[in-house]
């Protein structure tokens, strides 16, 4: 298996990276505060105020690790990567698939099959866990509604012969979860009612909201990394500089990401006075905070588990890679099916 | 894998400080400067075997000596730190 390379985040504000010899090395006013290997990296993330050598970033393009910028409040900037990888005849495979409406219904199909499925598993996991400790009969009812409902739509998603009704499903589906997601948070200070993006106007949303840019990162870079277009999605519809294939792959990876966030709430690893609201309602993280949850979700893509497909333990930060692989196949003609990771 | 070198370079004849400042910017590229004449590299089978041939292409052999710590991948558990210099763990978060 292949080595899970490091992400490094910059978030102090005026650093000044460079290259040398073959090091990354992190300058805050002239004062060197870190030297790292560069072939240990794939990624480099900055927030707000951080200058990079032209040097540093030729080499990063060289070796494929890519350099995304964000605001001091982690919103996407913008994104530096070498010339496009891989394979010329894949790419175009993809494209041409693309084309095909049966072809992107179907692989659109069993991406959100596993969205709906690893959804499904949140629920009955926590049903699990805590279903004792719910004294409400009430809310342990509108749960199990809720998870006969997700199969439902579970059914239902291979009846469907267009895009159109596959978002249908989908955003049913999504009603119903996050309809009751409220119930999975333990913590009375976090409140959610229903998912609200651009901009997240309370906690919960802002959390979901940057987790899941991560994790749009990651699944790009994967795509990237396998030699897929990231651009050309075949569930999102295609719109410059969206990387809808990244966006389609980040589906069925949402939920874990959902997860992770419900722990970092109900473990208290984060509170509410770790949020302020900006002057146009949205919400964000305060940055002291933003270092423990980089911190656990860095610690979270180490952890491993079972890949059910390839039949091999991986750590959960190569999942997005594998699944890119999976696809990639299955775009050759080496395989029947992309098939979802369901998480288990 | 990880691998601790460790070097010692004379300076008996004029070269010598030439080949050390060779050695550690060799190291460096690859690895992580523990103290002043102590790297701990982690790498795979080539770039290991890319580095070990430079660096023995660097020293002179009748004078320097380099020593090679085979740590393997269960390294974690091996290596104890005490006291100042703490060195990042690059396999981390690395949040800066």
């Amino acid at each position: 298996m292949r080595p899970l390379r490091n992400v490094i985040y910059i978030q102090t504000q005026n650093s000044w990276l460079h290259k040398d010899n073959d090091n990354l090395v992190l300058k805050v006013e002239k004062e060197t505060k870190a030297r790292v290997p560069i072939h240990k990296l794939q990624g480099l993330v900055c927030f707000g105020q951080v200058t990079i050598s032209p040097y540093l970033m030729a080499h990063c393009a060289e070796n494929g690790i890519t350099i995304t910028f964000l605001n001091m409040f982690g919103k996407y900037l913008a994104r530096v990567e070498g010339p496009v990888s891989g394979n010329v005849l894949l790419r175009r495979t993809q494209h041409l698939t693309g084309h095909s409406i049966e072809k992107s219904v179907a692989i659109a199909q069993t991406m959100l099959t596993g969205k709906l499925y690893n959804q499904r598993y949140v629920i009955r996991r926590y049903c699990r866990d805590y279903g004792e400790q719910i004294s409400d009969k009430n809310v342990l009812a509108q749960l199990q509604t809720a998870e006969k409902r997700l199969t439902r739509c579970l059914t239902q998603l291979s009846d469907c012969k267009g895009i159109d009704t596959l978002m249908g499903r989908e955003g049913e589906a999504a009603q119903v979860y996050f309809g009751v997601f409220k119930h999975l948070i333990r913590q009375p200070d976090f409140e959610f009612d229903t998912r609200r993006r651009r901009p997240p106007t309370d906690p919960v949303n802002a959390l979901l909201s940057f987790c899941y840019t991560l994790l749009t990162h990651d699944c790009r870079s994967a795509l990237e990394t396998t030699g897929l277009d990231p651009a050309s999605g075949f569930l999102h519809q295609l719109r410059s500089g969206r990387p809808s294939l990244a966006l389609d792959l980040a589906e069925e990876f949402r939920p874990m990401v959902d997860r992770f966030v419900l722990s970092l709430i109900n473990r208290k690893q984060l509170f509410i006075k770790d949020f302020e609201t900006l002057p146009n309602g949205s919400v964000t993280l305060k940055e002291e905070p933003r270092r423990t949850l980089l911190a656990a979700w860095q610690d979270r893509k180490q952890d491993t588990l079972l890949h059910p497909w390839f039949e091999e333990t991986v750590p959960i930060g190569l999942l997005p890679w594998l699944q890119a692989q999976v696809l990639a196949r299955f775009l050759r003609g080496d395989c029947d099916s992309y098939v979802p990771f369901l998480w288990k | 894998m990880m691998i601790l070198v460790t070097y010692d370079v004379s300076f008996k004849n004029d070269s010598g400080p030439n080949r050390l400042r060779r050695m550690a910017k060799l190291c460096l590229k690859y690895g992580q400067r523990v103290q002043y004449s102590v790297f701990e590299i982690e790498v795979d089978m080539a770039q290991w075997t890319k580095l070990k041939n430079e660096l023995i292409t660097v020293m002179d052999e009748s004078v320097d000596s380099l020593r090679i710590y085979y740590l393997g991948n269960n390294w974690e558990r091996r290596v104890e730190h005490i006291g100042a210099k703490e060195v990042l763990d690059l396999n981390g978060l690395l949040l800066l």
